[in-house]
């Protein structure tokens, strides 16, 4: 662990030092340069806006009015008869739609059932594993402007699902479902 | 398809309210959460300009065109709509190698500027092109290494071993992207024979 930690402190300053020296080393103009490169940051943040704005919205009026817990009832059944532990399900359904929403629910399943139990598991494996597919296809396609996804939301979904499953068969293999 | 999903969100949502009395609730949200989508893309700018002014050193010192030199073989294979030396190659990799990292607010702008290249390639169509979908794909089934903020939850409520969940994810993240790059050929080639039919 302290390894990790360490690591994770250490990278970014590094990165940015290296990647200093070396454009110094280069002769490169670097602080000029940082400037021209920023100014885009401000436009593109901006662009996304509208998209963001959409998409969460939808997602909020979906959740608060309780039709996503509804949704999640009503698939429940069909989940937990091919072998998802039921506590797990609304997790499940919730990763690719709402990031902010997922990492509430793993939080609040590894306090209820604990960080080792096999729900705590599996919830942060599940959590660790996939990245939220809506927000990053809303960003992404956002801040270059294109409104047409095509496939992009059915391959990331039916991605997710693979990840799901994936997830379940490990956890269950390497930690057993006893624990 | 986004349409019909995001239409579908808002219609039912809002059927669902009016049977079960909850209409007061997504009256009280309606506006807060795109507020709150305001709030999340202005605080991208930070990153952004940041990253976004690092990568433009990186880019003028040759950094980009040195790290896109050595996986070249590899992602060749995954984009093979984009020319070997393209600029849009060196920005996917820099996204790969940050997201690899758990570098996530570092990968966002990277990935933007590969998505810009890639519409450049796509002749400014505003049309997901097949790259795209290939990028975003991989990118939606992560490729972190270490998932850093699951660790730092698990250590909160007192794991005995808060990264022993590393390996477990490893293997979903893997599959999962395997998965989602194997999905993302089929879309595709499906695409192609409906274009030639």
């Amino acid at each position: 662990m302290g390894l990790i930690t360490t690591i994770s402190i250490w990278i970014l300053p590094c990165l940015i030092g290296f990647v200093l020296l070396y454009a110094t080393f280069k002769r490169v103009s670097t602080y000029e340069e940082f400037v021209e490169g920023g100014k885009e940051g401000f436009s593109i943040a901006v662009s996304i806006i509208p998209y963001l704005v959409g998409m969460l919205v939808a997602i909020t009026v979906f959740r608060a009015s309780g039709a996503l817990a509804f949704m999640i009832d009503t698939i429940k059944p069909f989940l937990i008869a091919i072998g998802v532990p039921p506590e797990i399900v609304p997790l499940a359904l919730i990763r690719p739609i709402s990031g902010t929403g997922a990492l509430a629910m793993t939080t609040d399943l590894i306090s209820t059932y604990g960080p080792d139990s096999f729900i705590g598991r599996l919830a942060s494996t599940m959590q660790g594993s996939t990245d939220t597919t809506l927000y990053i296809l809303t960003v992404y396609f956002g801040a270059v402007g294109i409104k047409r996804m095509g496939d992009a939301l059915k391959v990331g979904l039916l991605a997710d699902l693979v990840g799901i499953i994936v997830a379940i068969i490990v956890v269950t293999i390497v930690f057993g479902s006893s624990i | 398809m986004v349409n019909l999903i995001w239409v579908f969100m808002f219609v039912f949502g809002i059927l669902y309210a009016a049977i079960n009395g909850t209409m007061e609730e997504v009256n009280k949200v309606l506006f807060k959460s795109a507020q709150e989508a305001v709030t999340i893309s202005l605080g991208l700018i930070s990153i952004l300009v940041f990253w976004l002014g690092l990568m433009n050193i990186a880019k003028k010192a040759g950094l980009l065109e040195k790290l896109s030199g050595l996986f070249r073989p590899v992602v060749k294979r995954l984009f093979p709509e984009i020319p070997p030396d393209h600029p849009a190659m060196g920005y996917i990799l820099s996204n790969m190698v940050a997201n690899l990292f758990g570098l996530g607010n570092a990968a966002t702008p990277m990935g933007i500027k590969a998505m810009e290249q890639m519409k450049k390639l796509n002749a400014d169509r505003d049309d997901a092109s097949r790259s795209m979908i290939t990028f975003l794909a991989i990118n939606t089934s992560s490729l972190t290494i270490i998932p850093t903020t699951v660790i730092a939850i698990r250590m909160n409520y007192g794991s005995m071993s808060p990264t022993d969940i590393v390996g477990t994810t490893l293997a979903a993240t893997a599959c999962s992207t395997f998965a989602a790059i194997m999905i993302d050929r089929y879309f595709f080639h499906r695409r192609q024979r409906k274009r030639r039919s």
